[in-house]
């Protein structure tokens, strides 16, 4: 169990800052996922808590017991690496059962924690073989193996599920949260994909170049962003913003509307527009539209069987209820 | 379109070869009669049953092992020293290296002379400095002295193969390690060595090979004398000493023989290793 807090920490590179001073509670048992684009610092605001990397300033301290100089294996902590990091030269059973025997722990308890490891993961048949002689989904699963035998206080992930295909993905994904359901223990997760930070996380931390744009649930940062980067960072498809006069009559710099309200019309309505591409999803089509005096088209949800056709003309109304309204600095106007 | 590359790669080695089997079984004595006609096996009878024989191998397999254990394991040492950031790491580098690029004969008479010997020597003055007797390296301990100057040209090349090696090892199982709780040395012997064991292979395979027919540094020290008598300088003696072609030839024979009963049992290991 790990209740971990971080007070002004901030992290420099040979004098560039990558974190600027950043504050963040993470409650014990939750499951936190980071979120933001590639290279806002995620994987680095990771490593600090893992002790991997030493914080240029600040403090972090895990159940109240400041942790910021600990070194990472007294931290308490597990962490499953992208590139899975397992080590190649050992079986399955070695490299689960290694933090266990670095840790000098009894043998008969070794072998039982690994098996008992193993048969969570469906992986008892495999304990034999070698990394090498693995799929994806499996290196993902022995790493995962690594990570629970020492049952630590918390887990860390570092976009654990990018080397997958999609199919495997959506089960690991699963799996992930059901082992969190099961073990109840804090777990910190990055990735880049809004759609794994949505299905998994009790709480979100959207990131962007290092800075904290909001922290909360997967539902308050679609309802409620704070901004323009939250607002279009969460939620597929991304919001459309439109500038400029239209957003005026709403008193905002900006406006943005999900695609999902705004209701399409062929001869009616607030806005025209043409259609352009249209994606048939099956249950749902997305429609891409054109506006008159408005560079990015923006994209409409509508049923399954819609009849429209490229350079149709095209008649939009957004439900009032759901324009988010933003200031000149991107902030949401409430 | 192979075909020429290939003939000229056979005539290449097969001349020499078939020289060597040639003579091997004849008596040639140049400065003593020449061709003295064909004496079938005598000459390999005669080179095995001599009393310098075993000896040589004796000699050379001490020499090519002593070597072998002192490349890898400083070689390992070095790749990890050299392997962490510090101040003027290229320079530091090109240091390391350097020995390599020293001719043996110049780098054997270097030792000899300015370290190794007992009046004007470096280390006789070192002796001198803390009260002891001088030692005198290459008769008091002459397999031991040459096995250190090998070791001192083939070391850069064993670090630099190694540091490569390390070099390639993932980052990120040295921090699952690390965070696995794997002490310092743990991380050596759980990690790295296992790494590195191809590598090691490698460098064992090569240096074998070359180390098989050290002669420079023989004959600028010790003149094969004091027990520094190897394989390759024996066959030396036979034929440039002694004047007796077909002998030295039946030793050159024996030579490669031996050199590919190793090369074979190295391959064996290299090929396992690459198979992982
Ligand atoms: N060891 C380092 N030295 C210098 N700069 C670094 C180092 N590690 C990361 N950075 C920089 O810090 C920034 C954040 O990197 P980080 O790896 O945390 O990004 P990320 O959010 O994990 O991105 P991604 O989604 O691509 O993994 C990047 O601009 C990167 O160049
Ligand atoms: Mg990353």
């Amino acid at each position: 169990m790990a209740h971990i807090v971080l007070e002004k920490v901030e992290k420099n590179f040979s004098g560039v800052t990558v974190i600027p001073p950043l504050d963040l509670e993470i409650e014990d048992g939750e499951f936190v996922v980071f979120v933001g684009p590639s290279g806002c610092g995620k994987s680095t605001l990771l490593r600090l808590i893992a002790g991997l990397e030493d914080v240029t300033d600040g403090t972090i301290s895990i159940n109240g017991k400041d942790s910021t100089s600990v070194p990472p294996a007294k931290r308490g902590l597990a962490m499953v690496f992208q590139s899975y990091a397992l080590y190649p030269h050992m079986t399955v059973r070695k490299n689960i059962g290694f933090p266990l025997r670095m840790a000098k722990m009894d043998k008969s308890e070794q072998v039982r924690r690994v098996e008992q490891a193993a048969a969570v993961l469906n992986l008892t048949d495999y304990l034999d073989r070698r990394p090498s002689q693995l799929s994806g989904g499996q290196r993902q699963r022995v790493a995962i193996g690594r990570a629970i035998v020492r049952e630590p206080a918390a887990f860390l992930f570092d976009e654990p599920l990018s080397n997958l295909d999609a199919a495997l993905r959506v089960g690991m994904r699963l799996e992930i949260s059901g082992l969190h359901k099961r073990l109840k223990t804090t777990m910190i997760y990055v990735t880049h994909d809004q759609v794994e930070a949505m299905t998994m996380a009790d709480k979100i931390v959207v990131l962007h170049d290092g800075r904290i744009e909001q922290v909360g649930s997967p539902l308050e940062l679609y309802r409620a962003p704070r901004n323009l980067f939250v607002a279009g960072f969460i939620g597929s498809p991304k919001m459309n913003f439109i500038e400029g006069t239209k957003a005026e009559k709403f008193g905002a710099h900006t406006i943005g509307i999900r695609s999902e309200h705004i209701t399409p019309s062929p001869t009616e309505g607030l806005w025209k527009g043409q259609v352009g591409l249209s994606e048939h999803l099956g249950s749902d089509t997305f429609l891409h539209i054109q506006m008159e005096e408005h560079n990015d088209p923006i994209t409409v949800r509508s049923g399954g069987d819609v009849d429209m056709h490229h350079g149709d003309t095209i008649y939009l109304t957004p439900d009032a209820n759901y324009i988010y309204r933003f200031d000149d600095r991107g902030l949401r106007i409430t | 379109m192979m075909a020429p590359a290939v003939f000229l790669l056979l005539v290449w080695m097969l001349v020499p070869l078939s020289m060597t089997l040639f003579f091997s079984f004849k008596k040639y004595l140049p400065l003593r009669g020449g061709d003295l006609g064909w004496v079938g096996f005598e000459n390999y009878i005669r080179f095995v049953t001599s009393s310098s024989f075993w000896p040589s191998v004796q000699a050379t397999l001490t020499i090519v092992g002593g070597v072998l254990l002192i490349t890898v394991v400083l070689g390992i040492l070095l790749a990890l020293l050299l392997d962490q950031p510090m101040w003027g790491q290229g320079v530091v580098r090109i240091l390391v290296i350097a020995p390599f690029f020293v001719m043996p004969t110049v780098s054997a008479l270097v030792w000899k002379n300015m370290f190794m010997d007992p009046v004007n020597g470096l280390l006789a003055h070192l002796w001198k400095f803390f009260g002891f007797a001088p030692y005198e390296w290459l008769s008091q301990a002459s397999l031991f002295s040459v096995t250190l100057i090998v070791s001192w040209q083939w070391l850069p090349f064993a670090t630099l193969i190694l540091l490569t090696a390390i070099q390639s090892l993932d980052r990120e199982q040295l921090e699952a390690a690390e965070i696995d709780g794997a002490p310092a040395l743990a991380k050596f012997f759980h990690i790295i060595l296992p790494h590195l064991g191809q590598a090691v292979t490698i460098v064992i395979l090569i240096q074998t090979i070359f180390l098989l027919s050290i002669f420079a540094e023989i004959f600028v020290t010790t003149q094969g004398s004091f027990g520094t008598k190897t394989l390759t300088y024996l066959i030396f003696q036979r034929v440039l000493e002694s004047q007796n072609v077909g002998l030295g030839s039946a030793g050159g024979v024996y030579a490669i023989i031996l050199a590919n009963i190793v090369a074979i049992f190295l391959m064996r290991i290299v090929g396992k290793n690459l198979d992982k």
